[in-house]
């Protein structure tokens, strides 16, 4: 008994000496929550936040990473376990107003007007973290959905230049099919998922649609209803890869960087990789433009994809979180990492360390950014793209009409407590 | 049956049970005490209000939780359904003595011993409609004429998570079958074959009778698994295409974790039991009726 108590004793002293050795002054440790596909990649996760460890000593951050469809559980089942799991975490630009209404994320509006210009950062990247006038984050990845084209087989089917309107893009993609360029020229991510949702925001901005009336649902109306037609009816076609309905963005990506498709709606994340030759068969053929708009409504489109870094209301460290995502969300390091995520700051457009390379993207950028437009901005936005993805998926696999679709999705979002 | 003397089972018990209703009690009682609220995730349990029926009411007249129970059960029925099959035809076979039968119960096993989530992905990588290996046996054999998404069909999705989902689940009915085999008295095979029973006859007087219990146990077993059935289902499809695979347990999830309220939640958690214990209730009865004399 007495040599089992002397082993404690031991053990703890080491542990003690341990401790007291690792830490010059105070040792402080976060832990953040990032996804791990689109955008920055992981590598580049952890080389910015090895700079900020080198730059503040004794700072630990425990880097987490999971794909964005378990983002946003990971964020609330940590904060309903105690709330203490993550200081720091990444968000969609869908998410702040459940968050705002549960408490989730701190409030950091006086440190945003103390310490930021926010006219230097574009306005579209402030919408994920402003709700109802407060902060509840710094913007960190300024992300829309672009059109992709494979120049090789546009220049084969004669096309000269990239479709300006969505019409345009059938009639191109009917083309390339016509000469056999491609079997599907158009591929999409319309898996039951959130991705779905941003394809179908993205056509239904360019239609000039909105989706509720004097607060009642109207998705069976105007611009939505002619997304989900021109969907539906691009399937019917046969232009659209057929397998789009079971794509998510990174099978999306996977197809057109393989070449098997002309024309691909992606993230910015896309432009990089279709050009890395470790993960492409088509390195310089890739084209890029703001996804197109529709005649007599919209020049472009694009759905704003944004997502930002917050500190969680329950998170211990809130100063040293604060520092770490001011560090993360800084012109400096946004430009260093430019390469699959453009940075919020206007100024770095401009700018030849980020320009560099990628011009083209960061062309359609400007035009993009400028018209970027919010998925229905609702506390129940979790319920309502979950509406909405089944019943945009009723119609594109044929069991409903969009008009049929989308009627029902009204009622279903009427319903909604 | 207890002599004096002797220490009384509850006393044994007790440890076991206190673990019991610590782990599994009081998680049960605050889910029924939860349903009959409006509790949010994150709200605290302080913010929730008392809403009768509420839950249960909205529940059972959303057309696609009922939708999705029927998806549930056509899952449930069909995998059991061939997992049963399965599971005694191949406990038959690896019963008969032959050269490699020691091998092959090995390999046996290896299915039901991958996880879940793995078998949902391999299933998945060989559904994948670019390049998945289905397609490619298919097409190359003649049988399709060309490549075709397996998992993006409404019409074909359901029955492709089925098939992945009798392939890693046969092994423990084939196992818990082939156990019992062992049982199976060798001198009635001789009288019965004496007596002019075929193969089939045999089957059915000897074999059946032996193996009849613990089959309905190991259905049991599997039918709750797969009224329950999530995990498979979220990383094969995620209940797509137009919630052609959403399963009772999607709503759960999404109530609680998704939409926030617990309360709605666990209403829709207390359906799913209910339906389980309808069928265990039903098994019971014929358990008891089909016991062999």
């Amino acid at each position: 008994m007495l040599q089992i108590k002397s082993w404690i004793g031991v053990v703890g002293l080491a542990a003690l000496a341990g401790t007291v050795l690792a830490s010059p002054g105070h040792a402080e440790t976060l832990n953040a929550l990032f996804m791990a596909q689109a955008a920055y990649s992981d590598n580049d996760v952890r080389n910015m936040t090895h700079d900020f460890e080198k730059a503040n000593p004794g700072t630990t951050v425990n880097l987490e990473f999971v794909p964005y469809e378990a983002l946003f559980d990971k964020i609330v089942a940590s904060k309903a376990a105690g709330g203490s799991g993550y200081d720091v975490v990444l968000y969609d630009v869908i998410w702040p107003a459940a968050f705002a209404r549960d408490g989730v994320l701190r409030d950091v509006t006086d440190r945003v007007k103390a310490n930021i210009d926010t006219a230097k950062v574009f306005d579209g990247a402030w919408s994920t973290s402003l709700f109802d006038g407060k902060y509840y984050g710094l913007p960190w990845i300024l992300d829309t959905k672009y059109l992709f084209y494979n120049t090789d087989m546009l220049a084969k089917a004669g096309i000269a230049t990239p479709p300006k309107t969505w019409d345009e893009l059938l009639a191109d993609a009917k083309i390339i099919k016509d000469k056999k360029i491609v079997d599907y020229p158009i591929v999409w991510s319309w898996s039951q998922a959130e991705a779905v949702v941003c394809d179908y925001a993205t056509i239904t901005a360019a239609h000039g649609g909105t989706y509720y009336n004097d607060g009642k649902p109207a998705f069976d109306q105007g611009g939505s209803l002619d997304a989900v037609k021109y969907m539906v009816q691009s399937l019917k076609d046969g232009v659209s890869n057929p397998n789009s309905k079971e794509y998510l963005e990174e099978d999306v990506r996977k197809v057109f960087s393989a070449g098997n498709a002309a024309f691909a709606l992606n993230w910015t994340y896309a432009y990089a990789k279709a050009n890395d030759p470790a993960e492409s068969k088509i390195v310089g053929k890739v084209g890029v433009v703001p996804a197109p708009g529709v005649a007599g409504h919209t020049e472009a489109s694009a759905v704003n994809g944004s997502m930002g870094l917050g500190i969680t209301a329950g998170s211990s460290h809130p100063d040293l979180g604060w520092k770490y995502i001011s560090f993360l969300t800084s012109q400096e390091v946004q430009n260093k990492y430019a390469q699959l995520s453009l940075p919020i700051w206007k100024s770095s457009y401009d700018d030849p360390a980020v320009t560099k390379g990628q011009e083209p993207l960061v062309a359609a950028a400007k035009t993009a950014i400028s018209v970027m437009s919010l998925r229905p901005v609702t506390p129940s936005y979790q319920e309502v793209s979950t509406i909405l993805q089944a019943q945009i998926q009723n119609a594109l696999t044929d069991k409903a009409t969009p008009d049929a679709a989308l009627a029902e999705a009204d009622k279903a979002a009427a319903r909604l407590r | 049956m207890q002599r004096p003397g002797s220490i009384s089972p509850w006393r044994l018990l007790a440890p076991m049970l206190a673990i019991m209703a610590a782990v599994v009690g009081y998680p049960v009682v605050q889910t029924i005490a939860l349903a009959f609220t409006d509790a949010r995730l994150l709200g605290g349990l302080g913010s929730a209000h008392w809403v009768g029926l509420d839950n249960f009411i909205y529940a059972l007249t959303d057309a696609n939780f009922l939708s999705a129970t029927a998806h549930t059960l056509y899952f449930a029925i069909l995998s059991v359904g061939f997992e049963t099959l399965f599971g005694v035809l191949v406990a038959l076979l690896l019963n008969e003595k032959f050269r490699g039968r020691t091998v092959c119960r090995a390999l046996l096993v290896l299915p039901w011993a991958l996880p879940t989530i793995v078998n949902a992905i391999m299933w998945r990588l060989i559904y994948q409609p670019d390049f998945g290996v289905l397609n490619a046996v298919l097409t190359q054999t003649g049988v399709l004429s060309g490549y075709r998404g397996w998992l993006g069909d409404p019409d074909s999705a359901m029955n492709a998570v089925v098939l992945a989902d009798v392939w890693k689940n046969y092994p423990l009915v084939a196992l818990i079958v082939l156990a019992a085999l062992q049982n199976a008295p060798a001198d009635l095979y001789e009288a019965a074959r004496l007596d002019g029973a075929g193969a089939f006859r045999r089957f059915q007087v000897v074999t059946w009778p032996v193996i009849a219990p613990p089959l309905l146990v190991a259905i049991v077993l599997r039918s709750i698994e797969a009224l329950k059935v999530f995990d498979i289902v979220y990383v094969m499809t995620r209940g797509g295409p137009a919630s052609a695979t959403k399963t009772m347990s999607f709503f759960v999830y999404e109530e609680s974790f998704r939409f926030l309220r617990v309360g709605s939640g666990a209403s829709y958690a207390l359906i799913v039991v209910l339906i389980c214990m309808v069928l265990v209730t039903v098994y019971m009865r014929l358990l008891r009726h089909g016991q062999p004399a």
